[in-house]
Formats: C-alpha cells, structure tokens, sequence
C-alpha cells in the first residue's frame, strides 16, 4: 500500500507545482497580490510531497519490498543497506526523483530567503522554478514511475549495478544533480528578469551566491566521478570525454563564465544581456546533460536505460524550456540593457576574454560529444571523436586563460593602468621561466611537464602577488573579504589542477605484465612484488584477491590488495588498489589469471606509477571550495542582516512595551 | 536580428536530437557493425569437443551453411539462449556448430548433459584464441556463415525467438536462395 502513497505524493506535487508555476505569473502580471502569495506555500507542499515520495522510495528499499520493480530491479537481500540508500538513485526512475527533490530543496530556500526582494519579481522567480518541477513531476509520473508493481513478488531482486556500488559512487550523483539544479535559481532570475523587462544590480548581486554554490556542488560532483573513475574502472584514466562526462563539464564551463559574468553585471551593471544569455545557457545545458544520459540519443560506457517515449518527452520539455527562454530573450532583451563602458584594458575585457574561451570550450565539447549524431545525420556512419579531438582544442582553448588570468584581479573596472601589469608579468613570468628551467632537469626534459610547472607557479605567483598587494594597500579587516579569499582560492586550484593534468600525464609510467607469484617489477623507481592471489569474500561478492608489495630501496611502502569480484548476479567488476600520497599514487589492477584453473599461479597485472595524479582533484576541491567561500561574503546578505536588525529591533520595542 | 541567433541554433539542436531519437528507433543499438560481416570467416582449427583428437578447420565445413553458435558453460545469458536453439535449431534448415569459448570439456559437457545438446557438431576453444579473430567478445554470439566460407550475419546476445524469426531465419533465407 505504501508505494501507492508515493505515487500519490507525486500526483499532489505536480497539482502544486501547476499552482506554483501558473498563478504567481498571473499575479505578476495583473498585480493580484492574493496570487502572487501562493508562490511560496506552493513551493512548501510541493517540496513536502516529493520528500515523503522520496521516503517511502527509501524504505522500500530499506524493508526490501521486491513487490516495487524498481526496487526488484537494483538490489537483493545481500546488498548492504548503506548501498540500497544508494540504489534509490542507482537507475533511471529514482535519479529522476532525486532531480526533483533536489530541486525542491533548492526552491525551498529560495522562498525562505527572498523576502526581500520586490514582491513581482520574487513571485516570477518562485513561478519558473514551480514550472521546471511541472515538467519533472510530469515525466516521472507519466514515463518513469518509481513505484511501479511487480506482480508475483520475487523472493529476492536483482543487483544495483556494481560499478556503482563504491563510496564515491554513492554521493557523486546527488552532489551533481544539487550542481545542476542549482542552477535553474540563476535560470529562474534571468526569465524573471526577462518577462519584468528589467534585471537591477541589486538582484543580480542577491543571484550570484546561489551560482556560487551551484557551481562549488557541480565541480564537487565532477571531482568525485572523476575519482570514481580513476578507482574504480580499472583504466587509471580520471578523464575519458565520455558524453556523460562532457554532459556535466558543459554546465560548469558556462557556469565558469556565468560567476564571472555576475560578477561584471553586478558591479558595473554592464553585459546584462550576456548575464542572461549564460544563466539560461548554464541551466540548458544542464537540462541538455539530462536529456543526453536519459534518452539513450548517445550511447556511453555509462550503461543507462533508454527508451525513446522518454527522449521525446525530454526533447518537447527542452524545447519548450530552453527555446521559450531564447525566444524570450531575443523579444525582452534589448529592454534589461544597460551599463557603464569600459576601455579595452581593464578588468572587463579579461574577464570577457576569459567568458568567451568558456563559451567557445563548452560549445566545442558539445559539438564533440554530438559528432556521432550528425555523422548519422549526414550519413557517414557511426564517427565518433574521442580524446585526440577533445585533447587538442581544449588546452589550446585554455591557454589564453592561464596566460591571463594573475593580471584579472590586477585591473581596475572600467580602466586599468599597464605598467601593473608589466610588473606582474616581469616578476611572474621570471618566476615561472626559473621554476621551468630547475624542472628540466628532474623531468628530462619532457615538454609537458616542464609547462606543467611554469604554469602551476606563474598561476600561483599571480595569486601571491595580488594577495600581497591587498595585504600592503588595505586596511586590517578589509584585506581578504571572502568574496577576494574565495576568487584567490579558486585561481590557485586552477594552477594545482594544471600542474596535476601536465605531470601525471607526462610522467606517468604504465606497464601490462604478466607475474608470476615472487616475482618483481621496478617501476618509477617503486619494486612491485607480486605475492599471489587468494579468494576472498564480501557481503554480496566473491573476488580473486592478489597481494602485491611495494618497497623502494628495499623499504616497505605499501601492500596492496587489487581484487577482481564476482557480484552475486554473476556481474565481474575489478577494484584497483591504490596507494594514495600527495606527490604520486601507486595503482595496482587485477587483469587475468594466466591458467583460469589455477589462481594461485601467475596473473596479468597493471600497474601505474602516476605522480602529481591528486593535484588534479586537490585542484578540483580548491575551485570548488573558492565558490563556496565566494558566496558566504557578507556584502551578498546585507538585505537579510539588516532586515534581521529590523527584526530584533522589532522585539525590542515590544519587550519595552511589555 | 543577432539576438534570435541563439534561439536559432538551439532550434537547430533540436533537430538533431529529434533526428537521433527517430534514428535510434530504426537501428538497433546493439548492432555494432562487424568488420566482418560479408568477408570470409577466419581460418580456424579447433579440437572436436567429445573427440578431441579429432580435429575440425574451416575447410572440413566448406560447401555447406552453417550456424556457428558460441556458448559457454559459465555464461548465464547462454542458458537463456538454449531453449530457443532447442525449439529452433532442427527446423533452420543449416547445421548447427556449437563452439565452446574459453570453458572447461568437462564443465561444457556436464553442461550440455544437463541442458540438452541441439548442435550437429561440437567444437571447443578452450584457451580462446580462435575467438579473437572471430571478434568473440562474449558469449553468447552466433555467426551464419554460407557454403563458401563467408559470414552473412552475426548475432551478440542470446538468441531470442523474435530474433530467429525476424533477422536469422531471413538472413538464411536470403542466403539460400542467392546459392541454390
């Protein structure tokens, strides 16, 4: 009977997100302030019945309920619970209704917190995040019912696909999807703006923490598959231009340039139009990104089910979505435009040098991703382009970025002055050309290392040198608001990440072999000895374990233990043993027993000496963490502090009168 | 005029992606062209599963069609399969070859004990190697090869009764009457 109920609470939801997305634009539109104030009760018994939906997902999943096929479907009684939490969003059905918790809770706070905003636009806002969730709500009840029944009840269900069952797999997909819903709020605004026909600073400065955040999850989730990847494929790739990969870079390009173009708009009020352009465009992509995993247009290694009733309902979704809001933009445009002008050295111009290489990047990876599709569509096959493509045009697409980005902060908006930023250059680029010159050595010369480092130091002397200057010229107090501390953290990961990518993927050093127990292999100055493999067991698996040990110079360094497991539903899926150190990792995959009979005899082994490898997800959390302390800067709350002070004030006066 | 252009380049998105789910629809996405599809089979000469000093090479079989069924005792997907070459097999109208992949004899035998043996011949490729020329990347896979060596038509995956009788059993009809 429960999962009735949760099918129920869909319904209702989608009842109160029609409200929500229908009667506010109403209000607005005729000033009827009775519907305008449904906006936010909407928004909270919608956000209510979708949580309880999820719950009662949950513990379907928690009470084993096999009579639910989608429960049937992604886990048995042997699956441990903390991965049947996870099985929740392990498929289609139940990722769909994490999307839409997700972005209940995103709308949520965004009710909770615009109280101080004009009553129009608030409600406007509240309306477009109410009509996503219509479209979410509609196709999840309509073509990827959650709670669907399978009539007779299995004894027992089927497996949550293995190459899920991982840590890092475990929450990569709700961080993602808070990344991707997040920024339907900068979405929200911009149409908000759009249909008003004006776009203040001030809302534009109360938007920006909100894309902050979106983008600090989404370059988490990113983080996070990546690692996954890297952990648990077996390859000892962390990047592999898969189109589910590209799905989710597309939106933290744009929204890359979206934070920077906020940034413009809220401060001088200038490049409104292409504020607007790029939230609708982060969002769309991030639409798109669903679309392309779920409609089965493109196929991947990420094995997700497709079925084309679902890509045409995503397709006529995206269409009205994201060709409504273009169409809207090229009508309502030309009204929001405004701003001060700008020479052509300042701090403007970087940024917008920086905004277009984004642009122009995500606009690549798109193509890229969509090759195989129009090489369908002009009939020349199945082409599909891969790393050599994508591998060439984006560090070139990049370069201008790391070239320009110390002298942003160093730039005045409206007008910089050069002989700043001779002196940056200068001072930087000695240091950088140095480090170069020290790091040839080490590396024997290979090019890409020796980049590596002069980037990684001419990013991080940029940043050093800002950090001095504010340190010098600014009073105690004022030196490091969070919203510089959060910019200076962001463009140091830039430079750590650079590093990472540039010398591991130089000086890695990869070796196929095939050992016999006690034998030995030196690699990247580390002796690997294999000593055997055993059989081992796990909840819900059964593996061929090998124990490799690694000394160097004769010390002991790591033991590692690769397994190969067998999943109970007879699914094979290699864990690769990792030896994790800030300067290199040691990576040991289980290939193949020479003799299948023999297990304890000789084995094909992969083993991987990869320095420098965690810089790039050291890197990744350092964006990350960058947007996040970004959006905690007190100047984005000064509305809320003071209406708080109003507040308190308030009960002051009250407590005097009592 | 220049605003519109990012609507008209998201229409044109649109397009593409409707043009692929329509695409989708029309072609199976399983069917990942085999480089081998109407070229001669490769050379191959495999032990006889029960008679395994006999041996059987792709010469022994010229001059009459064939289904070349790859199964296996420790593939689950192969014991969904059987059924269907049980109730379809005699009745195709081309030997049937089971060739044993990457398994044991005796484990294969036991197997085929248990499940029934539809196949007219038995051959077994137990270290796997023949396989890779075949382009075997798993089992099950069934490879409809003519009286002069070529391969007509591959199958990855079980056999299912909608596939005998939509793809397989059209492609031995068309290769039957093109050589009488």
């Amino acid at each position: 009977m429960t999962p009735e109920l949760g099918q129920l609470a869909l319904i209702l939801a989608l009842l109160l997100a029609l409200a929500q997305g229908i009667l506010p634009l109403l209000g607005a539109w005729r000033g009827n302030r009775a519907l305008m104030a449904v906006a936010r009760p909407a928004a909270a018994g919608q956000a209510v019945f979708v949580a309880m939906a999820f719950g009662i997902l949950v513990w379907a999943f928690v009470r084993f309920d096999f009579s639910v096929q989608y429960v049937a479907d992604n886990s048995n009684l042997a699956l441990p619970w903390y991965y049947r939490i996870a099985a929740v969003w392990g498929a289609h059905e139940g990722s769909l209704l994490l999307w839409i918790f997700i972005l209940n809770v995103w709308t949520v706070a965004l009710a909770a917190f615009s109280q101080k905003l004009p009553e129009v636009f608030a409600s406007r806002v509240l309306a477009v995040m109410g009509l996503i969730a219509v479209g979410f709500l509609a196709f999840i009840i309509f073509t990827s019912d959650p709670f669907g029944r399978l009539l007779p009840m299995p004894g027992d269900g089927a497996d949550l696909n293995p190459v899920l069952q991982d840590p890092g797999m475990t929450f990569h997909p709700p961080v993602l999807y808070t990344g991707y819903v997040g920024f339907s709020v900068a979405f929200a605004f911009a149409i908000a703006g759009l249909l008003g026909g004006e776009l203040e600073q001030a809302w534009v400065r109360w938007a920006r923490p909100w894309t902050n955040i979106a983008w600090g999850f989404l370059t988490c989730g990113i983080v996070a598959g990546s690692w996954w990847a890297y952990a648990e494929l077996g390859w000892g790739g962390w990047w592999f231009w898969d189109p589910v990969e590209n799905a989710s870079f597309m939106p933290w390009l744009v929204g890359l340039g979206l934070i920077h173009a906020q940034a413009i708009t809220e401060k001088r009020g200038s490049l409104r139009a292409w504020t607007i352009l790029l939230s609708i465009f982060a969002f769309s992509l991030s639409l798109l990104g669903t679309f392309l995993v779920r409609s089965g247009v493109l196929t991947s290694v990420h094995a997700f089910a497709s079925d084309p009733r679902r890509g045409i309902f995503i397709l006529a979704f995206l269409t009205i979505v994201v060709g409504g809001s273009l169409l809207l933009y090229a009508l309502r445009a030309p009204k929001v435009v405004g701003g001060k002008p700008f020479k052509v050295v300042s701090r403007e111009t970087v940024l917008l040098i920086g905004n277009l290489m984004f642009a122009v990047a995500a606009a690549m990876v798109l193509l890229g991703t969509l090759f195989p599709l129009v090489g369908d569509a002009l009939n020349l096959g199945r082409v599909s382009v891969g790393p050599p493509y994508f591998g060439f045009l984006f560090p070139l697409l990049m370069l201008p970025v790391v070239l320009l980005l110390p002298f942003g902060p160093f730039l005045h908006w409206g007008k910089g002055d050069l002989p700043a930023l001779k002196q940056v250059l200068l001072r930087a680029g000695i240091a950088a050309a140095a480090c170069a010159i020290v790091a040839a050595f080490f590396v024997n010369g290979q090019l890409k290392a020796i980049a590596g480092v002069a980037s990684l130091v001419w990013l991080a002397v940029g940043v050093l040198l800002y950090a001095i200057k504010r340190w010098r010229e600014m009073p105690r107090g004022r030196r490091y608001p969070a919203e510089m501390a959060g910019m200076l953290l962001a463009h140091l990961g830039m430079g750590v990440f650079v590093a990472g990518v540039l010398l591991s993927e130089s000086l890695s050093v990869t070796s196929d072999v095939r050992m016999a127990p006690g034998q030995t292999q030196h690699i990247g100055g580390y002796d690997f000895r294999f000593d055997g493999a055993h059989r081992t067991t796990g909840p819900n698996w059964r593996a061929d374990q090998g124990v490799v040990t690694v000394t160097r110079d004769s010390k002991a360094v790591a033991v590692m233990h690769p397994q190969k497991r067998t999943y109970l539903r007879g699914q094979v899926q290699t864990e690769s043993a990792v030896d994790a150190g800030i300067f290199r990792d040691l990576y040991v995959a289980l290939g193949e027993p020479m003799d299948a009979n023999d297990i304890e005899g000789a084995w094909s082994l992969r083993l991987y000496y990869k320095p420098f490898i965690r810089w790039i997800w050291g890197g990744g959390l350092l964006m990350m963490l960058g947007g996040f302390v970004c959006a905690g800067d007190k100047r984005f709350r000064i509305k809320r502090s003071a209406k708080i002070e109003e507040a308190t004030a308030g009960l002051q006066v009250q407590e005097t009168h009592a | 005029m220049s605003r519109l252009l990012p609507f008209l380049g998201f229409m044109l998105l649109v397009a593409l992606f409707g043009f692929g789910i329509w695409w989708n629809t029309q072609h199976d996405q399983n069917a990942i062209p085999s480089p081998l599809l109407n070229k001669p089979a490769p050379a191959f000469n495999l032990p006889k599963l029960y008679e395994p000093t006999q041996r059987v090479s792709k010469a022994d079989l010229l001059g009459q069609p064939y289904l070349l069924n790859v199964f296996a005792s420790w593939c689950i997907e192969c014991g969904v399969e059987h059924p269907v070459l049980e109730a379809e097999g005699p009745g195709l109208g081309v030997q049937l070859v089971g060739y044993n992949y990457k398994d044991a004899p005796a484990d294969a035998k036991r197997w085929l004990a248990e499940h029934g043996n539809p196949y007219n011949l038995l051959i077994a490729d137990e270290p796997g190697h023949t396989a890779i020329d075949f382009g075997v990347y798993g089992a099950p896979e069934s490879f409809l090869i003519d009286a002069k060596g070529v391969i007509r038509y591959k199958h990855i995956g079980p056999l299912t009764p909608d596939v005998v009788e939509d793809e397989l059993k059209p492609a031995i009809a068309a290769m039957l009457k093109e050589a009488p």
